[in-house]
């Protein structure tokens, strides 16, 4: 078991080690992870229900007003 | 009543259509490329000739930039739907989510594993597990794309589900009703055929550049024989299954055919408009304005693709919106089709069931809330329609769903054509002699790209007012927010994703130039 973790691990650590134009991609996945769970999901795009109530009951009781009060004459 | 800024619906529609596109550049190509370097491969794992080998690490190596820079970028529309459009995602519950839930794990797993020996494994594994670790990948991200296609294909064909008002969400009924609806299923094998073909155009193109360079000759031969096989597979497969998705458009969403057709007035025997020109002063369905400047049209085939039968009725935007019309229910049995009125007056009596039964059970008054959920469900498949102030709401862009619709249609059959002369020419030797048809070959790539993304903009603009066909608009989905909220958003992921295609394209034509010689990962 351990010798088999061993190699997948060298597997990973050479293929990684070895890489070349891959490590540029690397870098962009990168910073793009980094803009869009850093930067962007929280400066930008909190979750609107979560962020405005804690409990279930809370944000289907929102919803379903939302669903009342945009109705036209219901 | 709630007010709604009209501008915060659009710009919320408007940041969502940018990202799906600019998501769905990086997708196709990826679906189609995969599979066309594990039959490359296949050719090196039964041949043993080492220059199969390189043709299958050069296009792996061009899958890869793809594959790196398109990552995550579907996740943008997972934030989007939890910010902008938070009543949505609150109200279809876990029949959204499963979904995308058994993707990400699929995609994690399956992916991330299998490319990790795709790219890792050269002469480190045996070429027998080489070779099925990158059908696999491929295999992972195809099935990826299902579970994509299933949540999208449920938001035009709400099945398998049941509306539970105490929670306000839509809860699975049925899972294997939601998985295996006929629209999905038509969705998910026209998005992956018609995804064939931007591969198959991507290493046809490629390969064209090579041999107008004079170029790696044999690298481009034997990549255009496997690419144009495969390109004219996939789009025979891509109309055969398109075929197959207009019958369930018509069946379950005529008013998107109809926009698809600029059809106005129903006809038996309905003509399929091969090429038109919309007439631009036509404003309104009921202005009395002639639909088409200029149109060739052939008698009975829309009908025989909406109905299965040449005679038939098609309904075009003024029956919709009038009703009146003879239908025939799933059994046969024959009945007359609601005016946009009378679903409107439903929709709105289903709305009044939801709000008195929250009422009734506020108060503790079982009696009335029975009643109230009974009009509720008796009503709930009209319940869009109580958001609907003007029933010309109801008519999407017809000009944007038609041109893209045809254009879709004709670039597919010239990519019949040129697959099919591709093929014969290269086989004859000739393809290398002839400078039109590699330029053609070139003009390809970009011509694929816009096929797909028209069949994009035909499914969603055509869809509208609904974000859920029937029960949920876009006015009733997108959540109370600033509309300058989504006006920074939008531009902020204007800028990134054209970064990210620069970076993209700049990587990309540095390694095509490179071309297959000092490759490495």
């Amino acid at each position: 078991m351990k010798k088999a973790l061993l190699s997948v691990f060298r597997f990973y650590y050479e293929g990684f080690r070895e890489m070349k134009l891959g490590k540029t991609l690397w870098l962009i996945i990168l910073v793009k992870l980094f803009i869009m769970f850093i930067v962007l999901k929280i400066f930008f795009f909190p979750d609107f229900l979560g962020s405005r109530f804690r409990s279930e009951d809370e944000k289907a009781d929102f919803v379903g007003n939302q669903l009342i009060e945009r109705t036209i004459n219901p | 009543m709630e007010t709604l800024d009209l501008s915060l619906v659009d710009w919320s529609r408007a940041q969502f259509a940018l990202t799906a596109i600019y998501h769905w550049l990086f997708v196709p190509l990826t679906l189609g490329l995969g599979v066309i370097i594990s039959v490359m491969e296949t050719y090196y794992y039964k041949t043993g000739d080492e220059e199969w080998k390189r043709i299958t690490q050069f296009w792996m190596k061009l899958f890869g930039i793809n594959f790196a820079i398109g990552i995550a970028t579907g996740i943008i529309l997972e934030f989007e739907f939890g910010t902008n459009w938070s009543n949505y995602s609150w109200f279809v519950g876990d029949i959204f989510g499963a979904p995308l839930a058994i993707e990400g794990i699929m995609a994690f797993f399956m992916e991330s594993t299998f490319i990790a020996v795709m790219f890792f494994g050269w002469n480190k594994v045996s070429k027998k597990f080489h070779l099925a670790s990158t059908w696999l990948t491929i295999i992972g991200a195809t099935l990826s794309a299902l579970w994509i296609l299933v949540a999208n294909a449920w938001m035009q064909f709400p099945d398998g589900m049941h509306f539970n008002p105490d929670t306000v969400r839509n809860e699975m009924a049925d899972f294997w009703a939601v998985l295996f609806s006929p629209v999905a299923m038509n969705k998910f094998f026209h998005t992956v055929t018609s995804s064939w073909i931007v591969g198959s155009a991507f290493v046809v193109a490629i390969s064209a550049w090579f041999i107008l360079k004079k170029r790696e000759l044999d690298l481009a031969k034997k990549s255009i024989r496997i690419a144009a096989v495969f390109g004219l597979l996939g789009t025979l497969l891509a109309a055969f299954t398109g075929d197959g998705s207009a019958y369930q458009v018509a069946q379950k969403q005529p008013m998107k055919l109809a926009a698809m057709e600029g059809l106005y007035q129903g006809q038996n025997k309905a003509e399929l408009v091969g090429f038109g020109i919309l007439n631009p002063s036509k404003s309104s369905y009921d202005d009395g304005v002639q639909p088409f400047a200029v149109k060739i049209a052939v008698p009975g085939l829309l009908s025989l693709m909406a109905n299965r039968d040449l005679n038939t009725f098609v309904p075009g935007v003024t029956d919709l919106i009038e009703g009146g019309y003879a239908t025939k229910g799933k059994n046969g049995e024959v009945g007359v089709a609601l005016s946009a009125e009378q679903k409107m007056a439903k929709g709105k009596l289903a709305v009044e069931g939801l709000k008195n039964y929250k009422l009734a059970r506020l108060v503790s008054n079982d009696s009335l809330a029975k009643v109230s959920k009974a009009q509720l469900e008796e009503n709930f498949a009209y319940f869009g329609y109580g958001y609907i102030k003007d029933k010309k709401e109801l008519v999407p862009n017809v000009p944007l769903t038609f041109y893209t619709f045809h254009l879709m249609v004709i670039i597919g059959m010239y990519f019949i054509l040129f697959f099919a002369l591709a093929w014969f020419m290269n086989q004859k030797n000739t393809f290398n002699s002839q400078k039109w048809m590699l330029w053609l070959s070139l003009l390809g790539l970009p011509l694929a790209y816009i096929c797909s993304e028209c069949g994009w903009i035909v499914a969603e603009v055509g869809r509208q007012p609904w974000v859920i066909q029937d029960i949920m608009p876009a006015n009733m989905a997108v959540s109370q927010i600033s509309a300058g909220a989504v006006q920074t958003t939008f531009v902020l992921f204007a800028v990134l994703f054209t970064v990210l295609l620069f970076s993209e394209l700049s990587i990309m034509i540095k390694q095509i130039k490179k071309g297959p010689e000092g490759l490495n990962h």
